[in-house]
């Protein structure tokens, strides 16, 4: 697609890398993070990824686009009604504009993705589309890739992402760097789940930045699990609040997985809302770590928040770091918080036990149980791709 | 129904368990054969429950003296899954709640490692459900309670019903029913009482610990227990627990004092 936005975003993402250096503890956004990984993962080389066997097909009435695979990602897809690519000019006005706004510029990741990818998806959407799925391809390097995503006033739309690192490719570690921008018109809604299912050496920064105008709804559910270094950001921007953000998130890690979370809304208006619920199963050695972030200002009166992390911890030497950021100034608000850890319960184990149901199975169907409030919310299209040998992982059941 | 011949299903035999490095059950005696219906009461925190926990293998309760031989087979030594796999069936005092898991597959997955063990073949996701709705009618339970979590917001009564779908599921040979009858109403006592007399035959038996004669009506015992201090102090026929109903439990003291337990 339109290579030629991008070369000096490229540029100036290369040179913003060498100047900003590569992350350091003493950041706070990255004091709890596997630096060495980060390093590996930055030092891969660009590559393309592959469409796979193993992805089930498309669902119908949905439209699906591959991207990262160094072909256009437009080609041989017909467009559902009501959504049309942006032309160049337009790309060049809006590109990189949410992320400013949302306050991504110059971090790392986000440079990191400037400097590396190569094309952008970028659509616009009017009305009342049809389902969209994102796959992002996978090969054995890194591979960057980035959306743009317009919703114009009152435009409505159900986007799935799917983020696989199958291990039929997994020789060579596998990374993916993507970054996404959304900006939703007045009374837009779009409802996004992302899918990131992953094993073996695999790494994933994931930044997404959404803009929301007054009255949009925009409802986030994320799953993740199986990356051995991943970072997840969604940033929400309520420009004049009156907006309703839900952020619904699902971390799974085991083995020596590392896995973080940061989540930051910000309401620059009254009457916004926020309903958050963040959960973690960390197994094994795994770290998982979560930061959510709330900003209120004087702007933003009346505005309803309520975040809740909660953590089931599946091995004591298993770690979970949750924090959540809560800077409120605005005096009129509502802003509720709390963070549960928990385990396994004995006595839910033996009750299934005690029925025939085998110790590990009766594990593995409590952790479903655990996930399910999740999982199950993510859009239409999961289920064929959970059961898919692309996602499936009886071991690690979903 | 007693017959001296019959299979010796279960036999405890001076079984000593503590929880928490407590000692709870101070050598209990009991032998159960197939036909036969056992009733075992006793004041508040006797040891009926840790009892029933203990033959159902829960990991909290730690056996520290003396053996249970389950159709001529160690018992203790088995898992509690392997236990359930091979027929022994407890039914909860309290039911416990699992958020997320469906009742309906939870049956399923059951069933299953039952039948399996049993030499049936699974059922599949159809098949099983025709089977648990004809099932269902043993408890007059209303088929919506299969798309709930697992006794998710049951009321008390609808859990122990839930109690008795399982085991009219697993069909076990020995069923210990721990307070079953308490928290239902009246119809459901008796609806539950007969589908717990459905269930009997010659060949299983069952223990039902119960602090009410309302029960002992509906399903009539051929031996009552007393329990005390972590031991069976006192059997009887049907008629110990009519007894009981008159005279309470006080002699148990005075027992319990001669015996200079306390
Ligand atoms: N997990 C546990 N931790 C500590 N104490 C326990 C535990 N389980 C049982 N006990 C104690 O063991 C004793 C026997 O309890 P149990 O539940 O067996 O009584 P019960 O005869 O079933 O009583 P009820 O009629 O009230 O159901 C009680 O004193 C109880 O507090
Ligand atoms: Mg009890």
């Amino acid at each position: 697609m339109v290579n030629t936005v991008l070369t000096p975003v490229q540029k100036r993402g290369q040179a913003n890398l060498e100047r900003l250096g590569l992350p350091t503890r003493r950041q706070e956004a990255w004091r709890l993070t596997d630096l060495k990984r980060l390093e590996a993962m930055a030092s891969l080389p660009s590559v393309e990824g592959s469409a796979q066997h193993a992805w089930p097909s498309i669902h119908q009435g949905v439209t699906r686009f591959v991207i990262g695979t160094g072909v256009d990602p437009l080609e041989g897809v017909q467009l559902p009604e009501g959504v049309s690519p942006l032309s160049e000019a337009e790309l060049e006005q809006a590109l990189g504009h949410t992320l400013d706004r949302c306050g991504c510029a110059e971090t790392w990741p986000v440079e990191l993705n400037h400097a590396r990818s190569q094309r952008v998806l970028a659509l616009r959407v009017r009305g009342s589309v049809a389902p969209l799925e994102i796959v992002l391809a996978a090969g054995g390097g890194l591979v960057a890739t980035r959306v743009l995503l317009l919703l114009e006033e009152k435009a409505e739309l159900d986007l799935f992402q799917v983020i696989p690192a199958e291990r039929e490719s997994a020789a060579a570690p596998l990374a993916h760097s993507h970054v996404i921008e959304v900006h939703l018109g007045q009374e837009a809604r779009l409802r996004h789940g992302v899918l990131a299912s992953a094993s073996d050496d695999s790494s994933l920064l994931a930044h997404l930045a959404v803009e929301q105008e007054p009255r949009s709804s925009y409802d986030f559910v994320s799953v993740c699990r199986g990356w051995r270094f991943g970072r997840l950001e969604p940033r929400v921007l309520q420009v004049d609040g009156q907006a309703t953000t839900r952020l619904t998130g699902l971390a799974m890690t085991g083995t020596d997985e590392q896995f973080a979370t940061h989540t930051s809304v910000c309401f620059e208006g009254p009457e916004g809302s926020l309903d958050q619920l963040q959960k973690a199963v960390a197994a094994d050695r795994s770290h998982s770590i979560f930061n959510g972030a709330i900003q209120v200002p004087r702007a933003a009166q009346r505005t309803d928040a309520s975040q809740l992390s909660r953590n089931l911890l599946l091995s004591n030497r298993a770690r979970v770091d949750a924090k959540p950021e809560l800077e409120i100034v605005a005096d009129d608000v509502r802003c509720a918080h709390g963070a549960t850890v928990s385990q396994l319960q004995q006595d839910q184990l033996f009750y299934l036990r005690s029925r025939g149901v085998a110790a590990d199975e009766a594990a593995a169907l409590l952790l479903k149980g655990y996930c399910c409030d999740v999982v199950d919310r993510l859009p239409s299209m999961a289920p064929s791709w959970l059961a898919s040998a692309a996602i499936n992982d009886p071991a690690r059941p979903l | 129904m007693i017959r001296p011949d019959a299979e010796l299903l279960l036999d405890i035999s001076d079984l000593h368990a503590s929880v928490e490095d407590q000692p709870i059950l101070k050598g209990v005696n009991l032998q159960v054969r197939a036909g036969e219906i056992h009733a075992v009461m006793g004041r508040n925190g006797s040891g009926k429950s840790t009892l029933s926990k203990v033959l159902a293998g829960h990991p909290a309760y730690r056996v520290t003296g003396g053996s249970v031989r389950y159709r001529g087979d160690d018992l203790l030594t088995l898992e509690p899954e392997q236990r359930a796999r091979l027929g022994v069936f407890l039914g909860f005092q309290y039911p416990v709640e699992i958020p997320g898991v469906s009742n309906l597959e939870f049956l399923r997955v059951s069933t299953n490692a039952r039948r399996e063990t049993q030499g049936q073949e699974e059922l599949d996701t159809f098949d099983f459900e025709d089977h648990v709705r004809e099932r269902l009618k043993v408890v007059q339970m209303d088929p919506a309670f299969l798309d709930r979590s697992v006794n998710q917001g049951f009321s008390g009564g609808e859990k122990k019903r839930n109690e008795i779908l399982q085991m009219a599921l697993l069909e076990p040979v020995v069923s210990i029913l721990d307070e079953t009858d308490s928290g239902l109403d009246i119809d459901a006592l008796r609806i539950v009482a007969s589908g717990v007399n459905q269930l009997s035959s010659p060949e299983t038996a069952s223990i039902l610990i119960t602090h009410y004669q309302r029960l002992l009506d509906e399903i009539t015992p051929d031996y009552v227990h007393v329990m005390a201090a972590g031991r069976i102090l006192r059997t009887g026929g049907r008629e110990l627990a009519l007894e009981l109903e008159q005279i309470g439990y006080d002699w148990v003291d005075e027992q319990l004092a001669a015996e200079g337990v306390v």
